[in-house]
């Protein structure tokens, strides 16, 4: 274990520099904050190397454990640690920053140090939430990701910023009110605890963990969004510029599906059980109701919002299924579905860039203006489509085949992505991409530049990287995912 | 592991990925050496593989872990024995050969490189496929074939109807995908590997299993899982009723329908069927179901082969009805039977898709067989080697087609199975019909009358893929007179027209009756087909002689003579027999009708309720009613209690005197 609180750096190292980039003050210094940016979100990075260079697969608790009392009053503590899964989100989370910033790079001309500045602290706080094993601390970072979020859209967002933003803010926070009580329930439950470790254990009758378990979902649900509170996530995407696209759908829709495996699971687990088929049937209905929806959008960055919705369905599956595919699954479809949604909202990102325009209608023929960038969302329209060999197979394989396990026909329902995923992501491909020059708009259409090369190739590199070789990925989740249904499989009734 | 082993897949995915990313450095002569190089490598390890395997160098083991979950292993491995072999050996010599008929078929297509790239990659992902040990790595090859051949049915990407025939072809290709994945999920909950060995190993123990899938009527487990399996193989190879697909993929360009569409892609799913006989022998249900789809396949869509005019949609139609005869074959549990066909068809198809292709450069990319005819004159090689393809896909004795497809007749007549007796009729009837639009083609194309001059003008309405690089070709427009193909068209021609001469006569004995595929393909003993089949062979040319006298011979020759006669002596007799049957005329033109209702009733549906439940679901009630109206409620709330604080002294004066009066009633009351 290594003597530096490297969890700490991962979450203060980016708040740092998006205060320094704050700091540079006006745009008449924006290529200085651009280049601090930059220089911060490599900074970031690379100081959650040494988590996952460290990492011992062989553990199932926490490690890189840090505690120091935060308000010893109520016993708070500023207590960090992470397992296998908040490694993966972790170090995801700190690589999509970079990506971010590049993509904000020459797009952002206003602002430029507040937008940077607030991307940096977002992903400090992100890192937070994967970080905290208190659970007050974890509420606090919980929420406030909502801020820098809801600045982002607010700000830099299209013409109906304001709408998408103040619905995107109220849905979340309505949610997490309730997740508040439970926290506070569950505080006084223990005794006057809020570590998270304490709460595990904790017994508890069958309605208290029901009633948490519904707290919690509440707040959850509307994050990864589950079907039917997901109406925020397109709204905010299609508001959202680039980068906050990005980081929404990479990074904050995993807070849902980790928040599953952090609390409700653990903590509820009788109602966890008891409540399956519920949870189940919600997933189920996102994967085909938004497979259908997601068909007949007219805009792109919306289509790739509800295939998102549709793809975090996997996640709640395979959370509830129970099954060790399943779980390990759930987590390596919230990695893939990180690089993949990231990657697609660049792609759109590149081309709004150039057009203004995010209407499939306006476009037809690219490829023979940009066949190199062509090519590169070719991958990644396939990997939305869950081709072998992309990342976005390996998830989704995995989930099918433990549904399988539990109920044929959770699995027939949910093997309807392949051919929905294919259809929604292929068609708007064949509109947008193929065919000839549809438009004198496209004509004059110039190929990647190389900063967006870079960004297109590192996450080309992950989406295959991923599909051909996940057993990296998959092994630091082997002990945690083992440990946490052992854990199931007990009741906590008292 | 052999080294040869990992070289077969790797050759063709190192020249795909060079002639990929580096083709615009390494130019157009580069990209075809290196992919040839990759392929011919891949060609001459497959043969020492061949060599090593028949003596007796079997190989069954993991190449690589690709994750672990728990104590369940994926890998990627190979599992080399003679039914891998004979695969190996059809897919490189066959891709070999369309490699090098592209120098010259694309000679001047801008796409060149990214071209060979993409038929590289393909070889490399079929290979991966026919290599595998396990279910997984059978789904990595299954769906990256079918990738590539997504790609290089749209390679034409301004070509509107190339862009509609390559997402048709993938999406159908989904739905066959849909079945195989709850195929393998069912294999690997109840198998708990994906490991054929062990599935197969632990089968017969388990063939008894029920399953409840739907109340309480149990199904058998080994039933269900090889009709799902099945289903994927109706998507790749093309069966009734997905079998829509793959006309339309004629759009893609033709070395891609000779090496994709005919011998190797299609053929996937009849490979797998025949890997998996340890699972099928143990389900009479399944086989049955098999054997009729196959039976459908094989006399409907040959029937569609009569009323096409586009030369390549012909031998699509022909592809259709052949793939349905191994499916068949399949069914009658003759394995063996299935997989002899495959490779003789794979040389025959793709000698007369090779050919197609050189007609169609001889005919300044005119693919309508009306507006040819003499053609025999101007193209000696593509004749002759096309009249070689014919007689052998219609059967001729020894020749190579005829052994396969007479033993397929013989073993579905000695089948005893549910459906047998449909399927025999089917493919008895086949044989005529197969005849008969194979030798209208020919005589249309290479006899008769030279119609090519009077539509030397409607030949620019078929080549509106000039833009992408056949100007060269277009020089010669107006003049109208054909021309033979370079050597690097032909030679591929004769090259492949051998096999289809001889390939059968020699492979005959040792493949279906010798030993061959012994402890590969496994066939149950009360599946007497192949024993019937062995005790009734004396030999090749003997089969070949007393075939003479046997029906599907003089069904065969009867389907010449009639062509012969409609469309060389008589060519007024088709249409007026189009006159006279004119609404079966119109069923087979509009393909049963099959495209206009997946159309209407699956794309349309999936539209028409995607849009219901985006409007009214999402829209109107998630949105409209519950969040909205949530914050309305709050608006209108707010609204009212905002009218109480109006600010004037009475009003409140008022209420308070209303409520001191409230109170004290109250009070009086108690």
């Amino acid at each position: 274990m290594s003597a530096m609180p490297l969890l700490t750096l991962a979450i203060w190292v980016p708040i740092l520099a998006g205060a320094l980039v704050l700091a540079t003050g006006s745009d008449r210094n924006a290529s200085l904050a651009r280049t601090i940016a930059l220089l911060g979100a490599i900074a970031g990075f690379v100081v959650t190397l040494p988590l996952a260079i460290s990492f011992d697969t062989a553990i199932a608790g926490m490690q890189f454990i840090e505690t120091t009392p935060w308000i010893p009053r109520y016993h708070v503590n500023y207590s960090l640690g992470i397992d296998g899964i908040s490694l993966l989100l972790i170090v995801l989370n700190s690589f999509t920053t970079i990506l971010v910033v590049l993509a904000g790079w020459k797009v952002i001309e206003s602002r430029v140090a507040q937008y940077f500045a607030a991307f940096l602290v977002m992903s400090g706080l992100m890192n937070g939430v994967f970080a905290a094993t208190d659970a007050l601390l974890f509420y606090v970072f919980f929420e406030a990701t909502l801020i820098p979020m809801f600045i982002v859209i607010g700000v830099w967002g299209g013409p109906n910023r304001v709408y998408a933003a103040v619905k995107f803010f109220l849905y979340t926070l309505l949610g997490s009110l309730l997740m508040l009580v439970a926290l506070l329930y569950l505080y006084r439950a223990s005794g006057g605890s809020f570590s998270l470790a304490d709460w595990r254990a904790l017994p508890l009758g069958m309605t208290p963990q029901v009633l948490v378990f519904l707290a919690f979902l509440v707040a959850f649900a509307v994050k990864v969004p589950m079907w039917p509170v997901h109406t925020w996530l397109p709204d905010a995407h299609v508001e959202a510029p680039t980068g906050g696209s990005v980081v929404l759908a990479a990074i904050a829709l995993k807070l849902g599906g980790y928040g599953f495996i952090r609390f409700s699971l653990p903590i509820a687990p009788d109602a966890s059980h008891a409540l399956s088929g519920f949870m189940i049937a919600l997933s189920l209905i996102a994967v085909v109701y938004i497979g259908l929806v997601a068909l007949v959008q007219t805009d792109m960055k919306k289509l790739i919002a509800y295939s998102s919705i549709s793809h975090m369905g996997f996640v709640t599956l395979g959370l509830f299924l129970f099954e060790r595919l399943g779980v390990e699954g759930a987590v390596i479809q919230m990695i893939s579905h990180g690089f993949i949604s990231g990657a697609m909202f660049l792609c759109v990102g590149v081309m709004y860039d150039r057009m203004h325009s995010r209407q499939i209608a306006d476009y037809g023929g690219v490829v023979n203006t940009m066949p190199i960038f062509a090519s590169f969302l070719m991958l990644f329209a396939m990997a939305n489509a869950g081709l072998p060999g992309t990342s976005g197979f390996v998830g989704e394989f995995m989930v099918i085949m433990a549904a399988t396990k539990v109920n044929f026909w959770f699995a027939f329902t949910a093997a309807t992505t392949l051919i929905f995923g294919a259809a929604y992501t292929l068609w708007m491909y064949k509109r947008v991409i193929f065919g000839a020059v549809a438009n004198p708009h496209v004509a004059e259409l110039k190929d990647l530049e190389p900063r967006e090369w870079i960004f297109l190739s590192v996450l080309a590199v992950a989406v295959l990287w991923m599909g051909i070789h996940p057993a990296p990925f998959n092994a630091v989740l082997e002990a945690p995912v083992a440990d946490l249904l052992q854990h199931l499989s007990k009741s906590k009734l008292p | 592991m052999n080294a040869l082993y990992p070289i077969i897949p790797l050759a063709p995915l190192v020249g795909a990925l060079l002639a990929g990313l580096f083709g615009q450095v390494i130019g157009r002569t580069g990209a075809h050496v290196v992919t040839i190089a990759g392929v011919l490598v891949a060609l001459v390890c497959s043969v020492m593989v061949f060599q090593d395997v028949q003596a007796g160098h079997t190989f069954n083991g993991t190449a690589y872990t690709w994750l672990i979950a728990g104590d369940i292993k994926m890998e990627v491995g190979f599992l080399i024995d003679t039914l891998t072999a004979t695969m190996l050996l059809v897919v490189t010599s066959v891709s070999l050969m369309v490699h090098i008929y592209t120098i010259g078929y694309m000679a001047d297509d801008p796409g060149y490189q990214r071209f060979f790239a993409y038929i590289s990659l393909f070889t490399f992902a079929m290979l991966m496929l026919v290599m595998s040990n396990n279910f997984l790595q059978l789904f990595f090859g299954w769906e990256a074939v079918g990738l590539v051949s997504y790609l290089l049915i749209g390679f034409w990407y301004t070509r509107p109807t190339a862009i509609f025939a390559n997402l048709k072809a993938f999406l159908v290709n989904r739905v066959g995908d849909f079945g195989f994945i709850l195929g393998i999920g069912l294999v690997l909950a109840h198998f708990g590997s994906l490991d054929y060995a062990t599935v197969f190993q632990a089968a017969p123990a388990r063939a008894a299993e029920t399953i409840s899938l739907m109340g309480d009527t149990q199904w058998s487990l080994l039933t269900v899982i090889c009709i799902l399996l099945f289903v994927g193989a109706m998507g790749k190879s093309a069966q009734f009723p997905l079998h829509v697909w793959l006309p339309d993929s004629m759009e893609g360009p033709t070395p891609i329908s000779a090496l994709i569409h005919a011998a190797t892609m299609v053929t996937a799913g009849i490979f797998m069927v025949a890997r998996m006989s340890p699972l099928f022998e143990l389900s009479e249900t399944a086989l049955s179901f098999v054997l009729v789809i196959g039976a459908i396949t094989a006399l409907f869509m040959g029937f569609l082969g009569i009323v096409q005019n586009d030369i390549k949609r012909v031998v699509a139609y022909s592809t259709l009805s052949q793939l349905g005869y191994m499916t068949v074959a399949l069914g009658a549990s003759a394995y063996s039977v299935a997989i002899f066909h495959l490779a003789t068809h794979a040389f025959f198809k793709a000698l007369l898709f090779l050919a197609a292709g050189s007609v169609i450069i001889g005919m300044h990319h005119d693919q309508d067989i009306r507006n040819m005819g003499g053609l025999r004159k101007y193209m000696p090689i593509t004749w002759l080697t096309s009249l070689a393809g014919s007689l052998a896909l219609i059967g001729t004795p020894f020749l190579s087609g005829f052994y396969s497809k007479d033993s397929i007749i013989e073993a579905v007549g000695a089948s005893h199975i549910a459906g047998s007796g449909f399927a025999h009729f089917a493919v008895m009837a086949g044989v005529f019909i197969t005849a008969f639009y194979s030798f209208r083609m020919y005589f249309l194309v290479f006899h008769g009358k030279e119609r090519f001059g009077a539509h030397a003008e409607k030949a620019h309405g078929h080549d509106d893929h000039a833009a992408h690089g056949h100007d060269a070709h277009g020089d010669h427009h107006g003049g109208g007179t054909p021309h033979e193909s370079p050597w690097v068209v032909t030679l591929p021609l004769v090259l492949l027209a051998i096999p289809s001469l001889f390939l059968g006569y020699f492979a005959i004995e040792p493949m279906l009756f010798g030993d061959y595929f012994k402890g590969v393909i496994h066939v149950a003993e009360h599946h007497g087909a192949m024993a019937d089949l062995r005790e009734h062979f004396h030999g090749a040319g003997a089969m070949a002689v007393h075939a003479l006298t046997t029906l599907p011979f003089w069904l065969a020759f009867a389907g010449v003579a009639v062509s012969w006669f409609f469309y060389l002596k008589r060519p007024d007799i088709p249409a007026a027999i189009a006159k006279t049957f004119r609404p079966i005329h119109t069923l087979l033109l509009n393909k049963y009708y099959f495209d206009d209702f997946n159309n209407v009733f699956f794309a349309g549906g999936a539209r028409l309720i995607g849009k219901g439940l985006w409007r009214i679901g999402d829209a109107a009630i998630i949105d409209g009613f519950f969040v909205n109206g949530a914050a309305r409620l709050i608006g209108w709330f707010s609204g009212i209690v905002r009218k109480l604080q109006s600010g004037y002294v009475y009003h409140y004066a008022f209420v308070m005197i209303l409520g001191v009066f409230a109170l004290l009633t109250w009070f009086v009351r108690t």
